[in-house]
């Protein structure tokens, strides 16, 4: 049985393909069976942060639509075989997903994976809903912004009524934040929320913190997930996440801001 | 407190405002998602009643609805016209 996470955030642009490709390719490193699934129909992107634009053949849609098998949709991750990608169809539209053909599709998967991780569109329509509708897990992705913040809540309020487990009356979906394009600097500047202004407004069990890093544009632009970036900062942010998320004692870092010069002669700390 | 910090507290820090704006919204937002659905209908129906008797503004009337884990609670406060400067 496997354990369904949700990437999510209502607001667009803060980082949900991202750390969908960050966690899913964590999470199959660390030996799980992972599949990463693209929501976005019509706006498929996964396949390119993850690197494989150019095998795509059959995609969501066609599985659903019974064109496909779910095996011939599935493409394997060139660094790791542990990792699928089932990537969103580009040409149709959102009302393409049903919610049996969706519930169908996690089903099969949930045979043989240990983790389905979703990354869900933009806004609160069709395709957001289906991607939260059977989640277990949902990672909250955040930045230190009102508006994100805003539609991050906006979500929380989605999950915990919206869901399968909220219509059945199970134990409600795990909500984690992750606070992402954090810039301490700014923090201590007084131009950024804190991460403890955001806990706080929020109340959710914060999983990580990724700093703003021009690593994330590099890997995107290569089409490689950013965890593999190992010497970067927020790859090693993403590795931290994914170790907390399965359980263990990590401290968390990129909070503080790193000091300069001017900050060294000059900072109290 | 060191010297950068003496000139940063002269400025009003941006965050601190987010952070306000956002607590104020957020709480308002969760108090009226938790409302049940049927109440913006049910408060436009009571409005109707109570001005068949009562000549009274929109803003006189106002709808609280609150809940906690026992009990939920709708008030509904009505100011009334002041009588006095009718009967002159």
């Amino acid at each position: 049985m496997a354990r369904i996470i949700v990437v999510t955030s209502g607001k667009g642009g803060v980082g949900k393909t991202t750390t969908s490709a960050a966690v899913s390719m964590g999470l199959a490193k660390k030996g799980h069976k992972t599949a990463v699934i693209d929501f976005d129909v019509g706006l498929r992107n996964l396949d390119l942060i993850m690197g494989c634009e150019r095998r795509v053949v059959y995609d969501f849609v066609n599985v659903i639509n019974g064109e496909a098998t779910l095996n011939q949709a599935l493409i394997r991750d060139k660094h790791c075989d542990n990792l699928y990608i089932l990537p969103a169809s580009q040409t149709r539209d959102k009302d393409s997903l049903s919610l049996e053909g969706v519930g169908k599709i996690l089903d099969e998967l949930s045979k043989t994976f240990d983790y389905i991780v979703c990354d869900s569109p933009a806004g609160i329509e069709k395709g957001a809903h289906l991607a939260m509708y059977f989640a277990d897990d949902a990672f909250v992705v955040t930045n230190p912004e009102v508006s994100s913040v805003r539609d991050s809540d906006r979500m929380l309020g989605l999950l915990a009524s919206k869901s399968r487990r909220a219509e059945l009356n199970e134990e409600p979906i795990k909500e984690y934040l992750i606070l992402s394009r954090y810039s301490p600097d700014r923090v201590k500047l007084g131009e950024m929320l804190s991460v403890n202004d955001v806990q706080e407004i929020l109340s959710l069990h914060l999983l990580g913190v990724t700093p703003e890093s021009k690593s994330v544009l590099n890997a995107s632009n290569s089409g490689t997930p950013v965890i593999l970036d190992e010497k970067s900062d927020a790859g090693q942010a993403y590795a931290d996440i994914v170790a907390r998320y399965l359980g263990e004692e990590k401290p968390h870092r990129f909070i503080d801001e790193k000091k300069g010069l001017f900050g060294k002669l000059f900072g109290g700390k | 407190m060191n010297l950068l910090d003496y000139f940063r507290s002269s400025k009003i820090s941006t965050a601190a405002v987010a952070k306000e704006r956002l607590q104020i919204l957020v709480a308002h937002e969760r108090s009226s998602r938790n409302q049940p659905s049927y109440l913006p209908q049910l408060q436009k129906e009571l409005l109707e009643v109570i001005k068949k008797y009562i000549h009274v503004d929109q803003e006189a009337i106002s709808f609280n609805f609150e809940q906690d884990d026992h009990q939920e609670t709708l008030e509904l406060n009505i100011v009334l016209p002041d009588l006095s400067h009718k009967k002159n």
